[in-house]
């Protein structure tokens, strides 16, 4: 319980997909000009990657793994489909996000409009992908640990985009000189955030 | 339009004016995460190419084929397969520096360049002018990851493609040369994570303070 814990609070703070790994900066720089926005693709994606990092640690597995296949006799039990791992972790995240997006339409057609083109987007979010490839990387042990894996890390990138959405609706009443406006300003204070965030680092747990 | 279509300005345009990282925003991703040294930035860089590039021409050649709601999944099939094909060769040919992009390469598939290219430009285009178009998109990319790359391992480690530009630097002063004997130190903060958006960010400035028709209002 207490190794769930610290995995869940490791994968918020100090492996911070966007602090410390830039993943999903597109929609995060793109949705992040008002708090309202952000919150809800933040929610999507905490979803999001709640479900797929689960599904893609089982497929992993229990189909793609080198030996993973023994399941089903001795002779498959050679068997590496690991180089496929691309292709069916991107299926599943497809598919899932169109349920989502079907989910969002139904009950919360307001956020639905808000978030126009990026609710589709999160299929190709960073995040999303990075999030199960990282869960195959680090080889898990049980299922609880990808759950809390991906549930942590969506965490993280909500509070990420809510922080500097919540920057970013402040800061257009200062005068920020010209060419740096939109854009610019806000590469330097996520670099400036991520300096603030590699403070955790310190920290053992 | 026809001027804006030719050839020419497909490949030059993404270099500056419509540059894929500071003017489209797509691609931040990958951008930032392997830009500690140039050399893993330059393969990156020329993966990118060749993925935009082919996946531009192989989704402009089927784009009369492909119904309107299933679009994206049949791109992502494209394309993730374009990005296993990459993988593939470079775990073969250049091990080392494929175990430093380590899940960078897969996460080209989601690169938004890629995406955004094929909804933009290869659905409604035919297949030459889509290929340049990927090709001079993928080339705008590599500019701004060079870049970034280049002034990163040159103040962070003092160093270009791994050769030590700036002198050696030894256990005391007498043992160094270069520049590291008048007392010189690598900034450190260069090699960390967040130094590379606040780059970015500086390049972006520095380019629309050159070129002031992209200045957001």
């Amino acid at each position: 319980m207490q190794e769930l814990a610290s995995l869940f609070v490791k994968s918020i703070f100090i492996e911070n997909m966007i602090f410390a790994y830039f993943l999903g900066m597109c929609s995060y720089l793109a949705v992040s000009k008002t708090v309202k926005t952000a919150v809800g693709l933040g929610v999507a994606v905490v979803f999001v990657l709640a479900i797929t990092v689960p599904i893609n640690y089982l497929l992993d597995n229990y189909l793609l793994k080198p030996g993973a296949l023994a399941w089903l006799g001795s002779d498959y039990a050679s068997i590496d489909l690991s180089f496929l791992s691309f292709i069916m972790f991107i299926a599943v995240i497809a598919s899932m996000v169109q349920l989502v997006e079907m989910v969002v339409e139904k009950f919360a057609p307001a956020l639905y409009s808000a978030l126009g083109i990026f609710l589709p987007l999160i299929a190709v979010n960073c995040a999303i992908l990075g999030g199960s490839l990282f869960m195959q990387q680090k080889a898990f042990t049980g299922i609880s640990q990808a759950v809390t894996y991906g549930f942590g890390s969506g965490i993280g990138w909500l509070l990420a985009i809510v922080a500097i959405a919540a920057i970013r609706e402040k800061i257009t009443y200062s005068n920020v000189p010209a060419p740096l406006k939109g854009l610019g300003i806000t590469f330097i204070i996520t670099g400036l955030m991520a300096l603030g965030f590699m403070s955790f680092m310190g920290i053992k747990i | 339009m026809a001027e804006k279509n030719s050839i020419k300005s497909l490949l030059v345009d993404p270099l500056d004016d419509n540059n894929p990282i500071t003017v489209q925003v797509l691609g931040i991703c990958s951008a930032l995460a392997i830009t500690v040294q140039l050399k893993p930035a330059i393969v990156m860089a020329l993966s990118v190419m060749v993925v935009t590039g082919f996946s531009n021409l192989i989704v402009s050649l089927m784009r009369n084929l492909i119904p309107n709601r299933i679009r994206i999944i049949v791109q992502l099939v494209v394309v993730a397969a374009l990005v296993i094909l990459v993988d593939q060769v470079l775990k073969a040919y250049a091990y080392d520096v494929s175990k430093e992009l380590s899940v960078f390469v897969g996460l080209i598939i989601t690169n938004c360049i890629v995406m955004g290219r094929l909804e933009a430009f290869a659905l409604a285009n035919p297949p030459g002018k889509s290929f340049v178009d990927g090709i001079g998109n993928g080339l705008g990319y590599g500019l701004i990851l060079i870049l970034v790359a280049f002034f990163r391992e040159l103040l962070g480690s003092g160093k270009l493609l791994g050769i030590e530009v700036l002198g050696h630097k030894g256990a005391t002063l007498a043992d160094s040369t270069g520049l590291y004997a008048h007392g010189y130190e690598n900034n450190g903060l260069m090699l960390l994570s967040p130094m590379a958006l606040i780059v970015v960010g500086l390049i972006i400035w520095a380019q629309r303070a050159r070129n002031r028709k992209l200045i957001e209002n």
